[in-house]
Parts: C-alpha cells; sequence; structure tokens
C-alpha cells in the first residue's frame, strides 16, 4: 500500500521578523528574529551582516532555549539570609534603587575608590566605563584583563590592531594560514566562515595548539606544542627566515621602526631609548644622504645595520640589529628549541621554509592604485599572503604579552601585516601606537568625576597609578609595578584584594555579568570563602555589599546583597559602538544596535538603564541636567541616541545628523535608532579600493579615519616591533628616573619590560616543583558554549552535559591510568576528583578539559543532581589568583607586564583514585531555589505558534 | 510493509557533508532542531530538559572521534549524521502502518505521524540510526530535509534550503537535486570523490558524504642557511649594501 499525504509545503512561518544582534557570545552577528503568536519562533542569521553573512552557529541557533530559560531571574531581589545561602525576598525596583543609590551616594560623598565597578562579559563598555568617570571612581573594568588583554595589548604596543576584533586575516586570499592557541573563541563564525573558504582555495591551515579539537582537527597541519612556549617556536622561525634572509626589508624600512637609531649606552638613563632630534623626532641614518635624518621622512634610505654616531658622539644602532642579534642566535635555532616546544626541530625548518615559500613566492599584486602617506601614487598593492590568528592559548600565560608580540613580529617580517593575502586591520584600527588615552586616576575627590576614563594606555612609569607612597591607587592593582600596562584592569585580583584591603578596604563591589564565586574566577573554594568572610571587630561581610546584575541564576547570585535583573538579549537596546569593542571588517567599519524584539514578561529591566537610571538618582554630571532632572530620561535607547562623546560623535556613527544624513560625525538624530531598525539594525561602510590595504600609511584611509574621528592625527603610523614604553620601565627597573619600581620587583619589571619580544618560562612552571606537578592542565572552549551561559540551555546540555578530563593515551598508560577511570588532580593550589578520558591528540604534557560545564549543585535551575553539577567539574580550583609563595609577598598569577590571568600556566599531577560514587570533588552545599522562581520543566515540547505555550 | 514509489519523480534530493571542513560546531544540529520544533514534525520534545539524564529528539547530531592510528597520525573527526534519505530504504519498506514513506517527486523520506503505531520496526531497519523516536508523542520523527521551508512559498527564494544548510559556519554543507549533474551536489561529488555511507546496506544513500583532503606539507623542506651573514665583529653583511628607501 502507498499513497503520500497531503502535506502543508507553505505553512506561516512567522506573523513578524524583526532583526537584532545575536548575545549568545562575543562574536555579535547580526540575526533575523522569526516571532509567531508573540513568541520567538526561529533565529537565524541575517545574510547581509559583515560579520556572519546569513550563518550562525551551534550557539546563535539555540538562542530559544536561552531566552526562555526557567533560571531567568525574575523581580529584584534583597538578601535576608547569610550571603552564599541564596535566601532573598522579592522586592520592587523602587526600593532597589534607593539601596543602590543610598550606598552609592554615600561612597561618592566621603571615598568613591570605595565602589569597585567591575562588569564581566559587558558589551556596553564605552556606558560602563563612562559611567565610573561621572562617578569618580578608578576601579572600573570589565572581563579583557582575565580573558585576553595580553592579545589587546600587544597588538596595540606593536602594529597598533590586534587579533579578532582590531584585525583579521584576508580570508579571501591568503594562501598561508596559521592560528595559534584557539579552540573556538573569537570570532566564532568568520574563523569558521574563513577556514571554509580557505579550503576551498586551496590554502594551507596550521594549528599550533596542545589539542587536537575545533579547528585543529580540520587544519592541514597540527602543531601539538607544549602550552606555553609558543613564544619560543615563533622566535625559531623568526631565527630561519633571518639566517635565510627571507624577510621583507622594503616593508621594514617603510612601515616599521626597525630603522629607527637605538642609543647604545649601556648603564645610562638613555641606553635602548630612540635617538632623537632637537624636536624629538626620531632618527635614522640615511644611507643615501649618508647622513642621520628624520626617520620619518619619505624617501630616505635607512640603515638597518651599523653603529652610527650621534651629535653628542654616542653611539646608536638601527632597532633591526638589535633583532637579528637577538634571533639569529643560536639558542633560539630550530635545534635549540625543539625539546622545549615539543616540537621536531625537522619540522620547524619546514614550516619556516613553507612560510617563506607562501610569502615570496605565492606574492599577490592587485591591479589598484593608492597613496601613501607621502602623496606617492602607487598603482599595485603587493600582498604576501600569509595569514596569523591568536587568541586564549596565547593570552592566558604569564609569557603571552611577549608571545603575542613575538608573532606579530613574524608577521610584520613577512611583510604581511595589512596587505593583500595577511592581516588586515578593522577600522578604527589601526591607531596610533599605543593609543593615546592614559588611564585616569592620579587624582580622585569626593563628588567628583574622574579626570578621564579608568582604563588606558601608559607611555612609561610616569602614567603609573600609584600613590606618594608607591601603593597601587586601584583595588586590582592596575597600573601598578604588579601589571604596569594593565589596559584592561584585573578584574580577577579584585575580591582577593578587597578582603584583603589590599591595598584598601571597599564598601561596594558593583558587578555585571560575572560568574565570579565560579567559573569566572581562580581559587573558586578561595574566592567563595572570602565573599562570605566577616571581620570580626564589626561584623559585617569583609565586603561590606555587593550588588549584582544577571539574566540569569548564576552560581554569583548567591554572594550578592542586591540583585538587578536584566533582561534576555531578545529584550533589550543595546549598541555594538565604535567606541566600544567594535564589529567592523578589514573592508569598513560597521556599528550595530540590538532592539526589544519580544517584551519581558518578568520585572526586569535592562542593565544600562538601570545605571542611567541610577547615575540621574546619584546626581552624575553626564546624566544630569543642569536643573538635576535626568538627562536620559527614556534609558539606554535614549543615551544611545543622543549622547554625545565629542562633539558630533557619539555611541552609533550611522545616520547622524538632524536628518540622518550624515555619518561618523554628526549632531545626534532623535530618529536614529529608527533609521537602524530599517536597515536591519546595523550600519556599515565600505571603504573604496583604494582605502582598504596599508591603513598605517594610506593616505586616502588616513584622511577618512580622521574626518571620522578614529584617529586624531592624518599621520603614518610607523608600527612599533622595538618597544620604546616597554625599555622605558626596563630602566627604571634598572635604577633610572624618580619613579622606580620596588627592590624586590626589579628584576622581573628588568626581565619582562623588554623592547624585543622575548620568551622566559611560564611563572607557575618556574615556581613549582615540576617532578611534584609534571603536567600543564588546560581548558578549552567548547564549540556550543559561551561560559556558563551556554551550559544551562535545555539543546546545549543534551550536546554537552558533562566534562571529563582528557589525557593522551601514552600518558595515561605510563600513569596506570585507563580510560574511564577516577583520578585526582592536584596542583598547588588545591585538589579534584575528576572523570578521565584518554585521547591521541593532545600534547602528552597536557591535560585539559571543557571549560565551564560544571555547575554549582541547585544553581542555573537545574536540577541538583544535574550531571553538570555532579559529575562536571571546575579547574578553577586548581588555579590560585596568586603566584606560588616565594619571594617577598605573593603576586598576581598574570603576566607581568599586562596582568592578564595566566589561567593556562597551571601544572599538576594526575594520579588514579578509587571512583568512589563517581560524583567529581570538591562539592558544594546546594544552593536553594529563589524566590517566584519555578523549577524547570521535565518535558519540553516547545512549539511556537503551535498553541502549547510555555 | 510499505512499499516505495513505483515511479520515481524529476528531482533526488539531498545533501554533501563535507569531512574536510566541518569543525563540529553543532550549528546544523541547533539549528535544525529550532526550525523543526515548530515545524512539520512539531514538537521535537526534550526529556529530562533540566533534570539528570536530559535527552530529546534530534534530526541532526554531530560525532566526534579520532580515526586513523596514534599520537599525530590520529585524525579528529566531527562527523555530522542525519536521514540520508536513501533511494531504497528498508525503513520504509519494514512500516507495517504506512507512515513511512518516500515521496515519489523528490525521494524525501518522511513519516505520516498519524498513521505512526510507534513500533520502531523503522528504526531497527536503519543502519545510521537516524530516526528519533518521540517518547512523548509516541511516534518516530525523523529529517524532512526541511520540507516545510525548501518548497515554502511564503520565504524568499533563497531562504527555501534546509536550515542545517543555510547556517552551517564553514559551508560544509550542501543541498541540492543528485539527478541533475550540472548542480553543486553533483559537482562536488564527482570532482570531491563524495561518497556513500556503508554502500553495503544496498540502500543506495541520497545524501553525500566529501573526504577529508589530505593534509598539506612539504616534505623535507628547509630555507637555505645564507652564508656569511654575520661576520665576526656581529655585523650584518649582507644587510649592511642594502639601501631601502622609505
Amino acid at each position: 500500500m502507498r499513497h503520500e499525504p497531503a502535506i502543508d509545503l507553505s505553512p506561516d512561518v512567522h506573523d513578524e521578523v524583526k532583526y537584532t544582534t545575536c548575545y549568545m557570545c562575543a562574536c555579535r552577528c547580526g540575526i533575523k528574529v522569526h516571532l509567531k503568536d508573540g513568541m520567538v519562533r526561529y533565529i537565524e542569521g541575517n545574510p547581509n551582516h559583515p560579520i556572519n553573512k546569513g550563518v550562525l552557529c551551534g550557539k546563535g541557533s539555540s538562542g530559544i532555549m536561552q531566552h526562555y530559560s526557567p533560571a531567568r531571574l525574575k523581580k529584584p531581589l534583597k538578601r535576608v539570609g547569610p550571603r552564599g545561602e541564596a535566601k532573598f525576598e522579592e522586592i520592587e525596583w523602587e526600593e532597589a534603587l534607593q539601596i543602590a543609590t543610598k550606598w552609592l551616594g554615600n561612597i561618592r560623598a566621603t571615598d568613591p575608590r570605595k565602589l569597585a565597578f567591575f562588569t564581566g562579559r559587558d558589551q556596553s563598555q564605552s556606558l560602563t566605563g563612562w559611567w565610573a568617570t561621572q562617578y569618580g571612581t578608578p576601579n572600573f573594568a570589565a572581563h579583557g584583563g582575565f580573558c585576553s588583554v595580553n592579545m589587546a595589548a600587544a597588538g596595540l604596543y606593536t602594529i597598533g590592531g590586534s587579533f579578532w576584533e582590531f584585525g583579521e586575516p584576508d580570508w579571501d586570499r591568503a594562501r598561508y594560514f596559521m592560528i595559534f592557541g584557539v579552540a573556538e573563541d573569537h570570532d566564532s563564525n568568520p574563523i569558521k566562515t574563513g577556514m571554509g573558504k580557505l579550503k576551498a582555495n586551496g590554502a594551507k591551515i596550521v594549528s599550533v595548539n596542545p589539542i587536537r579539537t575545533g579547528y585543529s582537527a580540520i587544519a592541514d597541519e597540527w602543531v601539538g606544542i607544549r602550552p606555553g612556549t609558543d613564544g619560543l617556536f615563533v622566535m625559531a622561525l623568526i631565527h630561519e627566515l633571518l639566517h635565510a634572509d627571507k624577510i621583507d626589508t622594503d616593508y621594514l624600512v617603510r612601515y616599521t621602526n626597525l630603522g629607527w637609531l637605538v642609543i647604545d649606552a649601556p648603564g645610562t638613563a638613555e641606553h635602548g631609548l630612540f635617538a632623537r632630534d632637537k624636536e624629538g623626532n626620531p632618527l635614522s641614518y640615511d644611507k643615501a644622504g649618508k647622513k642621520l635624518a628624520d626617520a620619518r621622512l619619505p624617501d630616505i634610505a635607512p640603515a638597518l645595520v651599523g653603529r652610527y654616531k650621534l651629535a653628542d658622539r654616542r653611539v646608536a644602532v638601527p632597532a633591526f640589529q638589535l633583532l637579528a642579534e637577538r634571533y639569529m642566535d643560536e639558542r633560539y635555532s630550530p635545534d635549540a628549541v625543539a625539546a622545549t616546544c615539543g616540537i621536531d626541530a625537522g619540522d620547524i625548518r619546514r614550516l619556516a621554509a613553507e612560510l617563506a615559500h607562501a610569502a615570496f613566492q605565492e606574492t599577490i599584486e592587485l591591479d589598484v592604485e593608492w597613496t601613501d602617506w607621502a602623496g606617492r601614487k602607487h598603482d599595485k598593492i603587493i600582498g604576501r599572503p600569509v595569514a596569523m590568528h591568536a587568541m586564549r592559548g596565547i593570552s592566558a600565560h604569564t609569557n603571552g604579552f611577549h608571545t603575542c608580540r613575538a608573532i606579530h613580529t613574524l608577521q610584520v617580517l613577512l611583510g604581511s601585516v595589512e596587505c593583500p593575502g595577511g592581516f588586515r586591520f578593522k577600522p578604527p584600527f589601526p591607531k596610533p601606537i599605543p593609543p593615546a588615552q592614559k588611564p585616569a586616576g592620579k587624582t580622585y575627590a569626593p563628588n567628583t568625576p574622574l579626570g578621564g576614563a579608568p582604563l588606558g594606555f601608559v607611555n612609561g612609569p610616569e602614567d603609573l597609578l600609584l600613590e606618594e607612597d608607591g601603593t597601587p591607587v586601584r583595588i586590582d592593582k592596575a597600573f601598578s609595578w604588579d601589571a604596569p600596562i594593565s589596559a584592561h584592569g584585573l578584574m580577577h585580583m579584585v575580591i582577593t584584594n578587597a578582603w584583603k584591603g589590599d591595598p584598601y578596604p571597599i564598601d561596594t563591589l558593583f558587578m555585571y555579568m560575572a560568574n565570579m564565586s565560579w567559573n569566572s574566577t581562580m581559587n573558586t573554594k578561595g574566592v567563595m570563602e572570602m565573599l562570605t568572610d566577616i571581620d570580626h571587630e564589626t561584623g559585617a561581610y569583609k565586603i561590606p555589599h555587593i550588588i549584582y546584575s544577571d539574566a540569569y541564576f548564576s552560581e554569583m547570585v548567591a554572594y550578592a546583597d542586591l540583585i538587578l535583573p536584566d533582561t534576555t538579549y531578545l529584550e533589550r537596546w543595546d549598541c555594538i559602538s565604535l567606541l566600544d569593542r567594535p564589529i567592523c571588517e578589514a573592508d569598513g567599519p560597521a556599528d550595530a544596535i540590538r532592539q526589544p524584539v519580544v517584551e519581558p514578561d518578568r520585572d526586569v529591566r535592562a542593565f544600562q538603564t538601570v545605571l542611567i537610571d541610577l547615575g540621574a538618582r546619584l546626581g552624575l554630571p553626564g546624566m544630569t541636567n543642569e536643573d538635576g532632572t535626568a538627562k536620559y530620561p527614556g534609558g539606554y535607547p535614549d543615551y544611545i541616541a543622543n549622547h554625545e562623546r565629542a562633539p558630533g560623535i557619539g555611541p552609533l556613527a550611522g545616520w547622524r545628523g538632524k536628518d540622518g544624513t550624515e555619518q561618523g560625525r554628526g549632531a545626534p538624530n532623535p530618529d536614529q535608532l529608527q533609521a537602524y531598525i530599517e536597515h536591519e539594525c546595523f550600519w556599515h561602510h565600505e571603504l573604496k579600493p583604494s582605502e582598504r590595504f596599508y591603513k598605517f600609511a594610506n593616505r586616502d584611509y588616513l584622511d577618512f579615519a580622521q574626518r571620522m574621528g578614529f584617529i586624531g592625527h592624518a599621520e603614518q603610523i610607523v608600527l612599533q616591533i622595538y618597544s620604546e614604553p616597554l625599555q622605558k620601565f626596563k630602566l627604571a627597573a634598572e635604577g633610572h628616573g624618580d619613579i622606580q619600581p620596588p627592590d624586590d620587583m626589579r628584576e622581573r619589571i628588568r626581565t619582562a619590560f623588554d623592547p624585543l619580544p622575548v620568551w622566559y618560562k611560564p611563572y607557575e612552571e618556574e615556581m613549582v616543583d615540576t617532578t611534584e606537578f609534571p603536567l600543564h592542565a588546560l581548558t578549552q572552549r567548547p564549540m556550543i558554549m559561551y561560559h556558563s551561559w551556554g551550559s544551562q540551555n535545555a539543546w546545549l546540555r543534551q550536546i554537552l552535559g558533562r566534562n571529563k578530563l582528557y589525557i593522551s593515551t601514552v600518558k595515561a598508560a605510563e600513569l596506570g591510568i585507563a580510560d574511564g577511570d577516577w583520578v585526582r588532580v592536584t596542583s598547588h593550589n588545591g585538589s579534584i576528583k575528576v572523570q578521565a578520558k584518554t585521547m591521541e591528540g593532545v600534547n602528552p604534557d597536557t591535560v585539559w578539559t571543557w571549560n565551564a560545564i560544571g555547575k554549582r549543585s541547585g544553581s542555573w535551575n537545574l536540577a541538583p543532581d544535574a550531571p553538570e553539577a555532579k559529575k562536571g567539574f571546575l579547574l578553577n580550583h586548581l588555579i590560585s589568583e596568586l603566584l606560588p609563595p616565594g619571594g617577598k609577598r605573593r603576586i598576581t598569577n598574570s603576566d607581568p607586564v599586562t596582568g592578564q590571568a595566566a589561567w593556562f600556566d597551571l601544572m599538576v599531577r594526575v594520579e588514579k583514585c578509587e571512583a568512589g560514587d563517581e560524583v567529581s570533588e570538591p562539592q558544594f552545599p546546594e544552593i536553594g531555589r529563589l524566590p517566584g522562581m519555578e523549577p524547570g520543566p521535565d518535558i519540553v515540547r516547545f512549539n511556537a505558534g503551535g498553541g502549547k505555550k510555555k | 510493509m510499505t512499499s516505495l514509489p513505483s515511479a520515481r519523480g524529476p528531482k533526488r534530493l539531498g545533501l554533501v557533508i563535507d569531512l574536510d571542513t566541518c569543525v563540529g560546531c553543532h550549528a546544523c544540529a541547533t539549528n535544525c532542531k529550532e526550525w523543526n520544533t515548530s515545524g512539520h514534525s512539531a514538537p521535537l520534545t526534550d526529556l529530562n530538559a533540566y533534570q539528570a539524564e536530559q535527552r530529546g529528539v534530534w534530526f541532526n547530531r554531530v560525532f566526534t572521534f579520532e580515526a586513523g592510528g596514534q599520537g599525530e597520525n590520529a585524525r579528529t573527526v566531527h562527523f555530522p549524521k542525519n536521514c540520508l534519505h536513501c533511494e531504497f530504504p528498508d525503513c520504509v519498506t519494514v512500516c507495517p502502518t504506512g507512515a513511512s514513506y518516500k515521496r515519489a517527486e523528490d525521494g524525501i523520506v518522511l513519516v505520516d505521524a498519524d498513521k505512526c503505531i510507534g513500533c520502531k520496526l523503522c528504526s531497527w531497519a536503519c543502519s545510521y540510526g537516524a530516526r528519533e523516536y518521540d517518547e512523548d508523542a509516541g511516534v518516530m520523527k525523523k529529517c524532512t530535509l526541511c520540507i516545510d521551508k525548501i518548497y515554502n512559498e511564503k520565504l524568499p527564494e533563497a531562504d527555501r534550503v534546509p536550515a542545517c544548510v543555510a547556517t552551517c559556519p564553514a559551508k560544509a554543507r550542501h543541498f541540492g537535486d543528485f539527478n541533475d549533474p550540472e548542480s553543486k551536489v553533483s559537482r562536488l561529488t564527482r570532482e570531491r570523490g563524495g561518497y556513500d555511507l556503508m554502500p553495503e546496506t544496498g540502500y543506495q544513500p541520497t545524501s553525500k558524504y566529501l573526504p577529508p583532503r589530505p593534509g598539506k606539507r612539504t616534505a623535507g623542506a628547509s630555507l637555505p642557511r645564507e652564508e656569511g651573514g654575520r661576520d665576526s665583529a656581529g655585523k650584518f653583511l649582507r644587510w649592511v649594501d642594502a639601501v631601502l628607501s622609505r
């Protein structure tokens, strides 16, 4: 029997489609949200959006379950039991805002530093940072300090841009692509799409990563490097290229400072600084004119090697010579580094040869006319089609800043930065090196805004934020000798420092979207104890007040005194601003908005609107009119459209001016948000072909960038491979200048502040006994999860609901561990019990697990016996926020230059243990459900428009 | 038992899945889930959604495993799996009620939920494990190739492709008509050595997999060392004479 039933091939899909921006990770793709009967029916990528061009990843495609999660907070909460027990009562917003205003108002009137305002995975940092400025506290940062500040800072101090948000590989033209330390994170869809393109084009992909998952799985070649040695590996590649003279010297003299002269006067205060003329211009030795000349002049012929007398009879050498002397030394030869890196020396030589071949034998020439900074016209654009990308695996080490600088140096030596087929900047980058904004906070006073933004870029010791006695100004000790170039702050140190009262106690910790009592902190158990620790003199908590805003019942909620419930991403206004972390692409700047596509069904408010409301209640200057009324009574959307950071420059660049016809600069447009909605919620300006490459030295581009307000002056941005700011810190450590590090910090500063990239062993590995803790332990971000948000999602937790400890088959056999055994993992900071899984594709000295799968029992409104709680685990318990004991005091477990949290320096030992009850350890008391929160349903029959509303 | 169409129509629709490019991101799986949970076979029920033993109905699942040897010789494979819409599917012929059927026009294999008695014979017959039993509804469900999307006249033409294909960030999935030799799927199958999964079943799966490309290594390559690059005085001779203009 057979007959085909009649089926409806063209059912109604939606009542309405609304455009907005995804927030299932930090990638910020454009999405189309289909709505049916008031429910979210389907979320798909916007084909016109510059980031994702229609595609959407596994996370973005699970947004429905994120939006309808039973873990959503519903109403403001006030703590009524001891901290950590999640005993709350629901309160009205007015009461919540009054409580917050009272606490914050008292602090502001007395000592504004006593507010520590830290905003996790915040995508509105240009608002939150500005709010902190208006309030007057220097104690602001988002999560960059524990995420990727090494990448941002190394890029901005070297090439004026950085991986991911400030630049991208030329996916369409690259012939050779190296990706370092990336499992899945940043940026999600462009990397996937780009790698698909490279494969289709027949380009080669090399993945350098101790673990072969995700992108490494499809690479043509997987280099299973030992963690923390990437810098040394890159220097060996540089060694090979220099010895073979396979470097682009034309590029170096035109676009970098390697032809600038460096003073060679050991022991003096100017040793290692650039030789400059009376006007302060850096000097080169011009081989054409046979004399010293302003190094930035066009048409001179700067010497790359040699020793040259300066007017004052001192000697100077070109920076290139210092670079060549360093990396041509045999200690950087493939044979010398092979054992440390765990890579065969022959493979290193071959990879260097392949790089050189791609750069110099597969050169691209585009027949595009362009004009350089000096006004000279060129009829071709030359491309060296080698592209690179690097992220967390490089970033999360105490040598990550220099490793990232080494990668940029390698790219620059090949002439592959900002050319066809290479690594390309995304406007508004490149910026001057380093960017001009310095951190504010040298002075602060009650009821007074800060002199500028709390975060910025220091040029030397004189820019540090130190009190007269040398103690740090900031609670996280950013911009102190602990981490002088900590451009994103050190969120991972805030709780520890505040609890200790070092450098001073605080009154209120105000946080947003940061799960600091669980997966977003190091030393989780210790931090939980600090959050509940009581000062026995006063009987109050050592951190007296904690205000927290989140959309979900994360582990951190239990530790707050006041909860301000946020909306989901589909219920809110947002702007993805050029003033913040942009979403541009190499062919042009872009920004975007979120608009509410559904109304909240709970008593929640968007955090940004709440923050602006609090600002008005506190009378903060930028948020109140002269008569004391609120300046942005319409909340965040009102601010987005009407706020001006500088005359004509606001959060959004598109449709500015009274009639909406201007871009970049223009008066606020009251109908701007409507214009964005009419344009699918994003603005994108495409550069002319002549503006698209060599942006740091491209007349048309530089003029455009100045008009748009991206840069102050349309001058060439010279790549700073030799970094003078770093040398200034080194000189201070050697005893020069008025501001010097304390004696116990001198050696650390002297070593870490080298003007050229250096490699040193990660600190934890150096400090612990590696016979006791012989293995590196890492996490990888799973493709389907963005930290703890993803692992509560009803669909995503079916894909990955628990994690195991992965260990190489060879190492497991050596340790007598079989697949599925339970093991104890121990570090200098703690011990966990977990289940092991063996695999082939992992460096034998490395164990690893998926990031942020383990959850505390009862949190996120999951059943207390959910596998996330009972089988899943965090490595965080093993990682200390402080370096192992040794020396005068325990210093932050962070990169010594930037304060980047060194998650991946962790060293452990792994031993087989009894399986027992097969529950992971440590376990913590179950968190009870919040008032008003229903348990998650057993069965989900989600069918939008199917008449079965949840 | 259920018979296959006696006369097949003009089209043979299916997918090409590129194992060389799939990074295992599960976008195909979750985008399929969100389209189909409110689609032709709605809902794609989830059981114990927020409890232990969470599970549910998925038309598309990605499996990750290692294959091919030890250490560096092994390869990590991301293997997306869904119904292959076979030409001679036993899952249809074993169906006692006629609930499972293969469309004559385009070869898509579907389940008529009104006729399905939930006996699961089809899932035993499918060697690929592509059938998904909805314990809550008591019926079998499976990939529809997004039949309510690919022909949906209420959607713009560009959107009329299966959700898994439209969303795939790495472009590892392609949709088309295998009866058209010039279609992208036919061309890719020809050019890249597309193959049938487990041909020994005799089901003649319509959808094909593309094998991983061999990795590129220039065996034995290394750079010549420029002799005399550095003299005993530490000078770098080859760069001494170069006159390079800014």
